[in-house]
This record gives structure tokens, sequence and C-alpha cells, in this order.
């Protein structure tokens, strides 16, 4: 039960940090209808950030803001002198430039920072583990991971619900056409989302820095689970896309922890072994596929679409 | 024909004017790719037959992908898990000790298609991004079925000790021979999807890509005819992830990784989608740029990665498009 428990916050808190990845992605695929696979790079540029700014200042909290803060400047950059230029363009037009920026930062920063990862150490306060209830220990930095993901939710959830800036950012994704003309300065909109889901990524990738290695191609994987999360959430559904990554987090570490033992009551010891691993990986993908064939538009579709 | 009332388009292929940029550059390719094994023999240079045996591979791959996404409009992100499957069928049965091509090939062509089928079956019901989508996500289940197979490998791969055997028919040892082979078979992928395409079931799957609905309400089961297409197209990747087993002696699971469907897809955009000959150009010049560059500099996606970002948003149609000059899509 301890261990069950244990599990679940696990699953907790790779939701939380697919929700910081997912919500840039859903934001620019929802209101740009630009497919990025360059966003994984995002959250390897933090992740390398981070690690090299903790290594520089000695400071954990000023590496992560500092790291945040430049992958906010690399987004927008990086919208003004080339995704921009896409929105026109077809999807198909979209993966291949955005597959050319993926290849592009991988060699970058294996020039930058050299073909070898780099860690990222907490600081030592960091490493404690919190009794959350009597009997159940969990490391305290993996709470603030899911603290810190819960606060930029709610942060996101204000800023496009309760502001002017995300009335013109919900405005922008329902008719771009109609909210130029009423004087909304579109691209500057569009640059700004476009930075603050790279801040995002980059965000999720500074937090993830201290529990995995920092290498090039870190993001391509999760990446593809981040996709995941915003077809099963509704494309352009914030709200849809929190819910899908705490079912998707939780999905793929309770698959891996339980799985094996399940299968071990129907199956030989060896082909439990054998399966187990496979089928937890899959196990999401059969979630996705049976969600679009049942619910095409995902979970929460968002109004506008 | 009245030439003067013909729109501009129909000039282009009027006859007289065949000889294009386009069909010159074509034709230029395939006789280059015809001479590289006599070319590698008279100098020794194998290096450039076994480059040229991976781009003659990939672009059948690349050629199956176009015949669904460049003529049907559907955009499979996951075209790769049959190069895998393909690539498995032959590894797995050399592993378990058949060797016979007779029986290996088949069994690739035929496993792709049945893959195809179920996948084919599920996504098709979707559209745009979420067909993109669900592909990717039936690939990424194969993926992960290929790391499980602990008995062939699991993520570090299965090493083929023994090339397909086809009797006294062929030697696939003899890098020519499979060379040949390969380019034979490409041809042949070119000549089944140039017969598809211009068929009448071409005509419905090309109709099905502008407009759906319309197809349907003229009484064609359109769903039936895409998914057919859906199934040769996985097939015929089969066939070519067979190929790239027998060339590397090699399989493993980043065969499937979603990043080799991105290959696999901007090759077909960098050559021209939906060009019978645009797959085969796009696979070439991604595949000799890559290795050209990594010659000239350490750090050769600095240089590639922006140039496919340039094509995407500059070039209408792929290589095939700017030597025909085109400019709106």
């Amino acid at each position: 039960m301890l261990y069950f428990i244990e599990q679940c916050l696990n699953g907790v808190q790779l939701g939380m940090l697919l929700f910081l990845l997912a919500a840039g992605l859903t934001l620019v695929f929802g209101i740009m209808d630009l497919v990025n696979l360059a966003h994984g790079s995002l959250y390897m540029l933090g992740a390398y950030f981070a690690a090299t700014l903790a290594a520089v200042t000695g400071s954990f909290v000023v590496a992560v803001i500092l790291a945040v803060a430049g992958s906010l400047v690399v987004g927008m950059v990086l919208e003004v002198v080339a995704i921009r230029r896409l929105y026109s363009r077809s999807h198909l037009d979209h993966v291949l430039g955005t597959f050319g920026l993926l290849l592009f930062f991988n060699e970058l920063v294996r020039l930058v920072w050299g073909p070898a990862g780099m860690t990222l150490p907490l600081p030592p306060q960091m490493l404690t583990a919190v009794q959350i209830i009597p009997g159940v220990y969990y490391p305290l930095y993996r709470l603030v991971i899911i603290v810190a993901a819960l606060a930029v939710a709610a942060f996101l959830y204000a800023l496009v619900m309760r502001t002017r800036l995300g009335m013109l950012i919900r405005a922008g994704a329902s008719n771009r056409e109609m909210a130029g003309a009423l004087g909304v300065n579109i691209k500057l909109l569009y640059t700004l989302v476009f930075g603050l889901g790279a801040a995002l990524a980059g965000f999720a990738g500074v937090m993830q820095a201290p529990i995995l290695t920092v290498q090039i191609g870190m993001g391509e994987n999760i990446l593809i689970l981040a996709f995941v999360v915003i077809i099963i959430g509704g494309i352009g559904s914030i709200r849809g896309a929190f819910v899908a990554a705490v079912i998707v987090g939780l999905i793929d570490t309770l698959g891996r922890a339980f799985l094996p033992d399940m299968l071990r009551h129907m199956l030989s010891t060896n082909a439990a072994q054998t399966l187990a691993p496979a089928l937890s990986s899959m196990s999401i993908y059969v979630l996705m596929a049976a969600i679009l064939v049942f619910r095409p538009e995902g979970l929460f579709p968002a109004a506008s679409r | 024909m009245s030439a003067p009332l013909d729109p501009p388009v129909l000039e282009k292929t009027a006859p007289g004017s065949w000889l294009t940029p386009r069909t010159a550059f074509t034709a230029l390719l395939l006789a280059v790719l015809a001479l590289v094994p006599i070319y590698a023999i008279l100098t020794g240079d194998t290096f450039a037959m076994t480059l040229f045996t991976r781009v003659l591979i990939l672009a059948l791959g690349a050629v199956s992908l176009n015949l669904i996404m460049g003529y049907g409009g559907m955009v499979s992100f996951g075209h790769a898990a049959y190069l895998g499957i393909g690539g498995y069928a032959v590894g797995i049965l050399a592993k378990e000790g058949i060797a016979s091509g007779f029986v290996q090939w088949p069994v690739a062509v035929v496993a792709s298609a049945l893959y195809a089928l179920a996948v084919g079956a599920l996504s098709l019901r979707t559209r745009g991004v979420y067909f993109i989508m669900i592909t990717l996500a039936f690939a990424q289940m194969i993926y992960y079925v290929a790391i499980g197979l602990d008995r062939y490998g699991g993520d570090d791969g299965l090493t083929i000790y023994k090339r397909s055997q086809f009797g006294g028919l062929l030697d696939l040892q003899n890098k020519a021979v499979f060379y040949y082979l390969c380019f034979v078979l490409l041809l042949g992928g070119v000549y089944l999807v140039a017969r598809l395409v211009n068929s009448r079931f071409g005509l419905v799957i090309r109709g099905a890509r502008s407009n759906d609905r319309r197809m349907q309400a003229i009484g064609f089961p359109t769903f039936r005819y895409r998914l057919v297409c859906f199934v040769i197209a996985g097939a015929l990747c089969g066939l070519a992830g067979a190929l790239l087993a027998n060339h590397t002696n090699f399989i493993s699971p980043a065969l499937m990784h979603w990043t080799r469907s991105g290959d696999l897809i901007v090759m077909v955009v960098l050559g021209g989608l939906g060009s019978l000959f645009g797959p085969l150009i796009g696979a070439a010049a991604f595949l000799v740029l890559e290795e050209g560059l990594s010659r000239l500099t350490e750090y050769p996606a600095l240089i590639l990665g922006p140039l496919l970002l340039l094509v995407a948003i500059y070039v209408n149609g792929g290589i095939e498009g700017l030597l025909e000059g085109r400019r709106d899509g």
C-alpha cells in the first residue's frame, strides 16, 4: 500500500512534468496551428542552460530562473527568425521545418557542450525526504516539482482566463483575421505565446535535469509523450492537457510498477518479465489510439475548434 | 489539341516538351544510380556502393510513403514501423535458422501488410493532425514491442549473420548483385505506384484526398479504397525493411524510432510530394547531403537542419518543384 502511494506520487510527478511540456505545445498547436517537433529541443536547452548556470553561479535557484528566462528568449528569437514563416504553410511543411530545427539544435548542443552529458546537482537541502503520511517518505525535490507545476498551472489558468493578454490569446485562437482587424497585434501576440511555450518547455527541462542526465536527444522521447497528452486532452485545451498529463503520468508509472506482478499471476515468470516492460510502455499509446477512435477530438475539445 | 486554349500547366506535359529540367535530372540520376557498382568495382570505392544501396532502399520506403501521403493525403508519421517489421521478420527468421529468402521476404511483406491493415482500419477514421498522431502512436507501440523482444536482442538489436538465401538464383553476399536487386525492386515499386495512381483505383484515392465527402456522395466507399492503399504502402515498405536488414546485417529498435519516420517524411517532402520519382530524388539528396556534409564538417546538421527549414518555408513541391520552377502551391 505504501509502495502504491509512492508510485502514485511518482506518476503525478511525471504527469506534472508532461503538463509543463504539453501546455506550451498545446498553446502553439491550438493557437498558431503549428506542429512543432522542435519543442523537445527547447526542453533540452533549458536543462543545459540550468546545468551550466548552476556550475557558474553556484546557486540552484538563480540557475533555474536564468535558464527559464534563457528559454523564453531563445523561443521568441526562434519565432521571429524562423517559426513565424511556417504558419502559412501546410502541416507537412511544419514537420519538415521543425524536424530540421530539431537536428540543428541537437548538433548545436553537441558543438557547444560536447557529446558527453551533464548533471545538475541539487542543493543539499533538497536532497532530504519528507514524511508525507506516517511511514511514507517521499523525496522533497519531487514534491517541489509537483508544487511548482501546480503553481504554473494556476498561473496559466489565471493568465488565459483572467487577464487582457489571455483574452487576446483566446481571441487570436478563435479567429485570427477578426482579432487582427480589431487592432490586435497578432504577430507580437504569437511571438509572446511561442516564447511562453518555450519558457514552459525550458522549465520542464530544468526541473527534470536533476533527476535524469542532461544529454543530447533527451527531448525526443518525452516530446512524443507530450504529443500524446495534447491529443488525449484535446488540442488547444490547457485544462485537457492538465488532466491528460496526470492520466498519462499515472498509467505509465503504475504500469511499470505493477504490471510485472500482475502478469506473473497469469503467465510464467519468464514471459511476464519479457512482456511487462513492453506492455507498460505501450499502454499509453493504446489509450491514445482508443481515445482517437472513440473520441477523435480528445477528452476536452477546445471550444474554439 | 488546341494548344493556345490549354492552360499553362498542361503545356508542360504536351508532346514535344517532355525534356524538362525535371525529366532530364531524373534520367541523369537514374543513369548515375545504374552506374554506381561499375564505378565502385573499377575504383575499389566500396563506400559509394554502400551509401547508394542505402539510398535505393530508403527510397523504396519513401516511394511507399509517397503513395499514401502524396497521392492519398494520408500523412503517416509511423512509416518506419514497416521498415522495422520487415527487418525483424528477416532477423527473427534468420535467428531461428530459416535463411531462405523465399520464406523471409514474403513473411516480411505479409506481416507488414497485416500490421498496416490493423493500423489503417483504426487510423483512417481520423483526419489531419489526429491521423499523424495516431499513426505515430502505433509505430511507438511496435517500437516498444521490439525493445521487449529479449530473445532477439531487445534494446541492443540483433546481428544477422547470413543474408537471405535464394538458392543458386541470387547471391546477396555479392554487393553488386544486391545493389542491382535493390535497384530493380525500387524501379518496380515506382512502376507499381505509377500504375496504381493512374488507374481507376488511384483516381478514387486522389479524389478522396481533395474531397472525401464528395467522393462518398458519388458512391465510392472511400474508406475501403484508402485502406487498401494504406496496406499496399505498408507491404512495400516492409519489403524495403527486409532489404535494409540484409544491407546492414543488423536490426535494432532504433530502426523504428520516430525520428526515422521523420526521415522518411523529410525525404518525400524534400524530393517532391506526389511525384513518381520525387521520393528517390529526396532520399538521394538527403542521404548524400548528410554524408557529404559530415565529411566537410564535424557538425553536419548545423547546415542540414536550416536547409530543411528553408525548403519548408520557401520551396513548393520540393526539389522537383524547384526543377520545374514552380512558385505557387
